[in-house]
């Protein structure tokens, strides 16, 4: 393999990865707060890029209707967790996961309702000719994920160190019941993660859709990647959130180039996955979680 | 503790999804289907009432008691694009079958149910139509599955089907009451190879095929055809329908230096697959599959899909249809959809329009309903046109197509044109 080839999986890989990458951020920011881990989130990117289709046929401009989108899949994020987490907020954890499955597919079907079956296209942010760089070819349009990604990534760490809701939502992730007791309104706090968690992830499906169009049904695939992202980053770290989704997407990408047979691209996730297993065997707190040690 | 317990739950519960996303080959079909089977509610599917009113007509009006034919099709769910055209052309040429004074003198009552693209739905829905309905003959379905699913039942009861669907297995033995409208995969594979060496000249093939069964019995094809057109694959790889990104499948087929890539699978994955070969610079000709033959490729492939060539039926482009005879029944055809839904009838709606017309010309011809009557008469079936081809049906072909049937076409301007 040539190293302009390897530069080009790894570039393919960044692209399959980034979107892993910011489904794993939205995974952290409601585990974070909550212990849910919310398996409807590919859902929510999936609605992020329909959303945004819908409203550049209607002759929005580009970067509106990825606000519009953004800012409606954050909405439907809220009326979520009203809906289907807060009726189950004493029943606990375990029911709470299990209700995110239900409206996953609820929310496929929906939109399979508004949008119909088949896939369909967004023009890319700014053109569509690839850059060069040192031989691999890459879109623009993953240079807008990277940085994007960044500025998310960023942005979410300056909340949560720096204001004073971002240090509540912290304070609900270490102890809910002295959270509370410090006056900090857990409800609240709940709803604010679950709404900032579903315009991320929207983000991340308007981004993507001039890549690999979208349908209705693309974000079970994306969703389990992004879990898979999560554990690999360490549960709960939004940084190795996104390092994750990098690594799971360029695993997946080295194992098409370096498997010296024809055909083995047919493996890639199936290698990908083991690799994820062999980490979690030495690591399984992930690659950049923390050891916690409970008291029985 | 409890930490460690919703733990272990959790990865329960991903590796069910896992299953879930991974365990059917379908790709999409499995999962959504689980998901679409209690919401969408079926559109008024069953029971179609018999209403030979030929008020204008000047043929004698049908009597007595009506033939019925059963048709499963796939209404609703992941394979309703094909299914639903299917239905409107069948309520189409009831209307106009009954208003034509019926088949042996007799109103027709076409009994259509809805599988949801599901093979166990297939299933009742024919046992419903034979035990129930006592159709005399049955269409469908419109997917492969579906259709593989109610063959042995009607092999077993000695009742007459039409396949609607592609897959080759359908028409493999037995085949004693199995017919097929549509050409069958392997002969859009065939007509695909036979370009590549015949008029494109070229040798080497990079091969791109989609996971699901209808890439992977595509790719199995060509490779087991290769040989017979002086044909090398240089390199293999394949994709999950709904992967994002193509570019590393592709990267590592650049390498092998192929001349032609062919691309075997339906949307979106072939239209990613050209929009990659651009980034990439591949400036290799694309050969896909009939399975891109829809507006949706180009709509989303854009400017990549241009200069993308596939075998397909003749009704794509219908300046293609060259025989007289079939091209009177192509056009009125044609004109009958448009005034009937107001849009071009697409390749399903033809293979729906081709298996009611083999089926009322063989029971025709045998002069009655009689299954024993019907089958002789399928298998003596010769010269038939439809928008699909010419048929002949003999005791051991049951597809009655020839490769001839079919056509090459190129996306220009995006549209098609023909590239023979």
């Amino acid at each position: 393999m040539s190293f302009d080839q390897f530069l080009q999986y790894i570039s393919s890989g960044i692209t399959s990865g980034s979107i892993y990458a910011l489904t794993a951020l939205g995974f952290t920011l409601i585990y974070n707060s909550t212990d849910i881990i919310n398996f409807a989130q590919g859902e929510f990117v999936m609605l992020g890029g329909l959303v945004a289709i819908s409203m550049h046929e209607w002759g929005a401009p580009l970067p509106l209707a990825f606000l519009v989108a953004v800012a409606l899949v954050g909405i439907v994020g809220v009326i979520f967790e009203q809906l289907a987490i807060r009726p189950l907020l004493s029943a606990g954890v375990l029911a709470q996961i299990i209700v995110t499955i239900g409206a996953s597919l609820a929310i496929r079907t929906v939109a399979m309702l508004i949008w119909g079956r088949e896939s369909l296209p967004l023009p890319p942010f700014s053109g569509d000719s690839p850059i060069v760089i040192l031989g691999a070819s890459i879109l623009p349009q993953t240079l807008w994920v990277l940085g994007l990604t960044l500025v998310i990534v960023v942005a979410l760490q300056l909340f949560y160190r720096r204001t004073l809701t971002g240090k509540a939502v912290r304070a609900c992730s270490v102890n809910p019941t002295a959270a509370r007791l410090m006056g900090i309104s857990y409800s609240r706090v709940v709803l604010l993660s679950f709404g900032l968690s579903a315009a991320i992830s929207a983000a991340g499906g308007v981004m993507i859709t001039p890549v690999s169009f979208m349908s209705y049904s693309a974000g079970a695939l994306i969703g389990l990647k992004g879990f898979a992202a999560c554990i690999l980053g360490g549960l709960g770290n939004p940084v190795g959130a996104v390092a994750g989704g990098l690594i799971l997407g360029i695993l997946e990408a080295l194992t098409v180039g370096f498997l010296p047979f024809s055909g083995s691209s047919g493996y890639k996730d199936g290698v990908a996955f083991l690799i994820l297993l062999v980490i979690l065997f030495a690591r399984p707190q992930g690659l950049f979680g923390r050891r916690t040690v409970e008291k029985v | 503790m409890r930490n460690r317990y919703v733990a272990l739950l959790v990865l329960a519960l991903a590796s069910l999804l896992v299953l879930a996303v991974t365990g059917c080959g379908g790709g999409t079909t499995t999962t959504t289907a689980a998901a679409e089977g209690p919401t969408t509610t079926a559109s008024g599917d069953t029971g179609t009432t018999t209403a030979p009113a030929s008020t204008e007509s000047t043929a004698v009006a049908p009597t007595g008691d009506p033939i019925v034919i059963g048709a499963v099709l796939s209404a609703t769910g992941p394979g309703s694009p094909l299914g639903e055209p299917e239905r409107a052309t069948l309520k189409m040429m009831e209307t106009e079958l009954n208003n034509a004074g019926g088949v042996l003198g007799r109103p027709v009552k076409i009994v259509i149910e809805d599988d949801q693209t599901n093979p166990k739905e297939a299933v009742t829905a024919v046992t419903k139509l034979l035990q129930q309905d006592k159709a005399i003959a049955v269409l469908g379905s419109s997917t492969s599955p579906s259709t593989l699913a109610i063959k042995p039942i009607t092999e077993q009861a000695g009742i007459p089907l039409i396949a609607l669907a592609a897959a080759n297995k359908i028409t493999e033995p037995p085949i004693d009451w199995t017919w097929r409208a549509p050409p069958r995969d392997a002969l859009a594979v065939q007509k695909a190879l036979e370009y590549i060496s015949g008029v494109m000249k070229l040798k080497k093939i990079g091969l791109l095929h989609d996971e699901n069964a209808y890439g992977a019995s595509g790719a199995a094809e060509i490779e087991k055809r290769i040989g017979d057109f002086g044909l090398e694959v240089v390199a293999k790889e394949s994709y999950k329908t709904e992967d994002t990104d193509l570019t590393a499948q592709l990267t590592k087929i650049k390498a092998a230096n192929p001349e032609v890539i062919v691309v075997w699978g339906t949307n979106p994955g072939p239209a990613v697959a050209a929009k990659n070969m651009k980034q990439l610079g591949m400036t290799q000709p694309y050969v896909g599959s009939h399975g891109i033959a829809n507006k949706k490729f180009i709509d989303l492939a854009g400017a990549a899909a241009e200069g993308v060539i596939f075998p397909a039926g003749r009704l794509l482009v219908p300046s293609s249809f060259t025989d007289p005879a079939q091209k009177s029944v192509v056009d009125t055809f044609v004109a009958a959809y448009k005034e009937a839904t107001g849009q071009m009838p697409p390749t399903f709606a033809g293979h729906a329009f081709g298996g009611l017309t083999l089926l009322v010309n063989a029971i025709t011809k045998a002069g009655s309903t009689d299954a024993a009557a019907v089958q002789k008469a399928l298998n003596e079936t010769r010269g038939v046109a439809t928008p699909d081809g010419i048929y002949n049906y003999t005791t051991t072909d049951h597809d009655g197509l020839t490769v001839d049937d079919l056509t090459v076409v190129k996306i220009q301007n995006g549209t098609w044109v023909l590239a023979e």
